[in-house]
């Protein structure tokens, strides 16, 4: 079966809950059941189709007799799809398993139904972004994506929350897509001045040579236009409003991989249609990449609720994805293609990594929530007891997103560092600064991370519970979420000992789209061996690094056990004191605490203490009242204004509105006049 | 010969062991010196090992298994990472497994268990370790990539046994760039290795402690793991800095001769190191905590000022 129909196939897959759901509502696991069952076979179905479309190098395109009446669906399936597919379904397979788990534990008074309903259409948009090759069957695709993407994220419709972080979510997406529309419109223009709807298909696009004008007219919107979806900062605000109130399950797919179909569509406009560009392209998009890796990271380390920190772990990911793809343009615009090559494959990884690991965490997350019945760390702790499998699992999603080998994070992150260290072949003054730097925010970027993951991980799972009701109340998830988890954990790792194998398989995205392969095995050394260039340059084995550590661990511990040794377990040592309670641990408010201090410039904090009422004297005091706020300053510099500027235009165009008709009809009789004047 | 540069490897693992002590006891013993108290002398430190080794774990009632198993990651990481950095040898066969990326990457694995392992029982000190560790390393680690960068540009590659061939045996340049990331190499080798100015490895005082603070409720034979993997840090370090940075002599071949004179030119330049150490560390007073931020930032400036000076200069 070639891969072209298995999409298809999958696709139709994914349609079937939403006919089959409001079928069998009646019985609420039954709907569960089949309607994610089905999900997770048309997911796997679609990744044998991405996986299969890659190897093979096929291209196939298809027109569907349907849409406008002069511009019917194309439909094409070509190897950067294919991977896009892969990166979709390997994720939608894992939430799948995980949500029978999940959605049954959902409040009984909530419609499965309509949960079902949108879920299905959200992962089928995605698909359909992926594989649309017309501007309007694009469109089409995004704003499905978008629109049951809004109706999940608004699923628990009671709470203020989820209404102002939908509302803001819908807002942004609809800027941005507005933005991508018109780059189409522009790009149609420069492919047939408008003379027929054949501009608008994307075999046109590829074709035409644009006029540079026109053509950063097209990136600059197209690229602010996906920059809205991705979260890249100063667009990300909707971002962790958004991921923290919707289910965890949605958290999951939206970060993992919704933001990634605006990454596949960068490169899609970039790469495949626009392919010649000056140098500042790839500068506006390496210097916003690098904003938001390091600020992503920085905001996200003073987050106390969970789901918000991994939402600003987003913005940093998608900031790193963004370096790559930034030195990528540099490269090619410099001619470099083999260079490019490896920017391009490092930012493809770190999409395919990212969506992985997050995806992960954000099951975690949801498996935390559903224990505890809440999202902020500070009423948490000491899970590890509780939880054992779920904090594991969170474990492996930590290491990985931290960039510590032998897991996939570190697999990417190591391929860019390579990347930016051979950008002294690109001779221009103004890189010669921007690289360097570029290097040093990204390594930041990277033990900023660490620290961030420990202070999650630390608060969380490790110490004593905080929470105000028993902590034997907290129980493991069950076997579905579990599994979810479990298979996501086991691919980090896979992608991170098995690089070669990966690589190998995508080199023909950056053969295609730059003309040039990176040698992944190629030297003296077989395929457990990364060596992107040359051996001589650089080389990594993430399977020897995971055997080298395994081996020497096992070994110490079969010494040190040789003898028969007892471990004697005692009470903490408490200096003494003997009235230790869990208030006494580190929070992840003091944990973060020192990095505040030192990055306090980027945030716009406020901190309070005093003294309660009855006992004003410092020397007495009956307690403390401690209030820290600590806000994103792009709010306050952008968003308000612009919300500002609307509410008073609108204000003053609302003193029109009189409610008087003697003044209605003065307004048509002017409106008469004037046409008159100016038309007759 | 295939089996070859195995048993050389093998050779380096256990020297490295071996000597990471006594390289501790030795830069102790100038230190005492130096300060005019009296030493214990350079075998003080296997005699802690193996007064460590025999004693019995007390374990906190709700230590989990993170606890348990940071000592042996520590330790398995630690000896990975002295696998990996040419001491004798440029022909290491473990040296293609990473490169000085992976080896930082390395460096974090073991921060990122030890600053868990200290939040995991709970208490107030072990939180206020891992807090300050990860705020510390957070400026420290970047600085070492660029530092490293910064040799790798001009080495044209990442991996250490290259880096070694190329300065080692390469045409000799003087190269500012490498100036200032030797300047901010020095600066990290004391953050990372946990000596004064940035942490005193000698005190439990609460106001300064930072490493000790996180492996405070360790006891028996984790502990002397803890500290096995200590020392072994302080000795990789100083041998990578010696690795990059004063690569001249370390052969590129390995017949048993040249291994010879590796070692003891390995060892003389290490005393060397050790004493200079000492001279820096008895120099200077201990910094507050909120003043490293000023003293990593000026590390990571200068290695970031290393790495443009390469692009602009050279």
């Amino acid at each position: 079966m070639p891969p072209f129909d298995i999409a298809i196939a999958s696709m139709l897959l994914m349609l079937t809950p939403v006919a089959l759901a409001p079928c069998c509502a009646k019985s609420r696991n039954t709907t569960i059941y089949l309607s994610f069952f089905i999900a997770a076979l048309a997911s796997l179905t679609s990744v044998a189709a991405g996986v299969l479309a890659v190897r093979d190098e096929t291209t196939v395109s298809a027109v569907l007799q349907m849409g406008l009446p002069v511009l019917p669906f194309h439909l094409r399936l070509d190897p950067l799809s294919g991977f896009f597919l892969v990166v979709i379904g390997l994720l939608a397979f894992f939430v799948s398993i995980y949500s029978m788990g999940y959605v049954r534990s959902f409040h009984p008074g909530r419609s499965i139904v309509r949960f079902v309903v949108f879920y299905s259409l959200f992962i089928f948009g995605m698909q359909l972004v992926v594989l649309a090759d017309d501007a309007f069957l694009f469109l089409v695709a995004w704003e499905l994506m978008a629109a049951a993407s809004y109706f999940l994220v608004m699923y628990e419709d009671e709470k203020a929350e989820n209404k102002r972080a939908a509302y803001l979510y819908l807002v942004i997406a609809h800027v941005g897509a507005i933005a991508i529309l018109l780059a189409f419109g522009v790009m149609a223009a420069q492919a047939n001045g408008f003379e027929s709807f054949q501009g608008y298909t994307f075999d046109s696009m590829r074709t035409t040579s644009y006029s540079p004008g026109w053509a950063t007219t097209a990136f600059l919107l197209s690229f602010f236009g996906f920059a809205a979806k991705a979260g890249v900062i100063p667009l990300h605000v909707w971002l962790p409003e958004a991921h923290s109130v919707a289910p965890s399950n949605i958290s999951a797919l939206m970060s993992g991989v919704m933001l990634k179909t605006s990454i596949y569509g960068i490169v899609r406009i970039t790469f495949d249609f626009l392919k010649e560009y000056p140098w500042w392209w790839g500068g506006v998009v390496l210097t916003l990449g690098l904003i938001s890796a390091l600020l992503g990271v920085l905001y996200a380390l003073m987050q106390h609720d969970l789901k918000r920190l991994l939402a600003y772990h987003s913005v940093e990911n998608i900031g790193i994805i963004l370096i790559g793809l930034g030195l990528s343009m540099l490269f090619t615009t410099y001619k470099f293609p083999l260079l490019a090559s490896l920017a391009l494959i490092a930012a493809l990884y770190h999409t395919l990594n990212h969506a992985i690991f997050k995806g992960l965490l954000f099951m975690g997350a949801g498996a935390v929530l559903h224990a505890t019945h809440a999202r902020n760390m500070e009423e948490m702790g000491g899970l590890i007891h509780r939880m054992p499998w779920t904090s594991a699992l969170f474990l492996v999603g930590c290491v990985s997103i931290s960039a510590l080998p032998p897991f996939n994070g570190f697999v990417s992150e190591w391929l860019t560092f390579q990347a930016f260290l051979f950008s002294p072949a690109l001779h221009r003054p103004i890189l010669s600064l921007l690289i360097p730097l570029g290097a040093a925010l990204l390594a930041l970027t990277g033990a900023l991370a660490a620290a961030c993951f420990v202070k999650a991980f630390g608060v969380t799972f490790l110490g004593h519970w905080r929470g105000h009701h028993p902590v034997q109340q907290v129980h493991e998830v069950d076997w579905y979420m579990r599994g979810g988890m479990a298979l996501a954990g086991l691919t980090c790792f896979l992608l991170g000992v098995l690089p070669t194998v990966v690589i190998n398989w995508m080199d023909i995205l950056s053969q295609q789209l730059l003309g040039a392969k990176i040698a992944a095995t190629t030297g003296q050394f077989g395929w457990l061996w990364l060596t992107p260039y040359s051996s001589a340059r650089a080389s990594y084995s993430g399977m020897n690094v995971f055997i080298g550590i395994v081996g020497v661990v096992l070994i110490t511990w079969l010494l040190t056990h040789a003898g028969k040794r007892s471990i004697r377990r005692v009470p903490i040592w408490d200096c003494g004191f003997e009235k230790l309670t869990s208030r006494m641990q580190y929070t992840a408010t003091s944990f973060a605490m020192p990095i505040r201090r030192v990055f306090g410039f980027l945030f716009n904090i406020s901190e309070e203490t005093r003294l309660p009422e009855p006992f004003r004297h410092v020397a007495y005091p009956g307690g403390l009242y401690y209030r820290l706020r600590v806000r994103d300053r792009f709010w306050n510099w952008i968003y308000k204004p612009i919300g500002w500027a609307a509410f008073y235009t609108a204000k003053k165009i609302g003193n029109l509105q009189q409610g008087r008709i003697q003044v209605y009809l003065i307004y048509s009789f002017v409106t008469i006049i004037v046409l008159l004047v100016f038309l007759g | 010969m295939i089996i070859y540069p195995f048993i050389i490897e093998a050779l380096q693992v256990a020297l490295l062991l071996m000597a990471a002590p006594a390289f501790a006891g030795w830069v102790k013993t100038v230190k005492c010196r130096m300060q005019g108290r009296t030493y214990a002398g350079i075998l003080q430190p296997y005699r802690d090992i193996a007064k460590l080794f025999g004693k019995e774990v007390v374990l906190a009632e709700n230590a989990s298994w993170i606890f348990r198993s940071t000592p042996y990651i520590t330790f398995g990481v630690m000896v990975m990472i002295g696998g990996i950095v040419p001491v004798f040898s440029t022909e290491l066969p473990f040296g293609a497994i990473a490169d000085v990326i992976a080896l930082v990457m390395l460096f974090a694995i073991i921060r990122f268990f030890t600053a868990l392992a200290g939040m995991d029982i709970g208490t107030a000190f072990g939180g206020m370790g891992a807090s300050r560790e990860m705020m510390i390393s957070s400026l420290a680690e970047p600085a070492m990539l660029m530092a490293i960068f910064t040799v790798s540009l001009a080495a044209e590659s990442t991996s250490l046994t290259q880096i070694v061939q190329v300065m080692g045996h390469g045409k000799f340049i003087l190269r500012p760039s490498l100036a200032f990331a030797l300047l901010a190499f020095i600066m990290i080798h004391l953050t990372e290795t946990g000596r004064i100015p940035v942490d005193n490895p000698a005190t439990h005082l609460e106001l300064t402690m930072v490493h000790e603070a996180m492996v405070l409720e360790y006891s028996g034979r984790y502990l002397a793991l803890i500290e096995w993997a200590g020392m072994m840090k302080l000795l990789i370090f100083s041998l990578l800095g010696i690795a990059i940075f004063c690569p001249w002599g370390i052969p590129s071949s390995a017949t048993p001769y040249e291994m010879l004179f590796g070692f003891l030119l390995a060892a003389a330049k290490l005393a060397v190191l050790g004493v200079v150490l000492v001279l820096i560390e008895t120099s200077m007073a201990k910094m507050r905590l909120f003043r490293l931020s000023e003293f990593l930032g000026s590390a990571f400036m200068l290695a970031t000022l290393g790495m443009l000076s390469f692009f602009i200069l050279e």
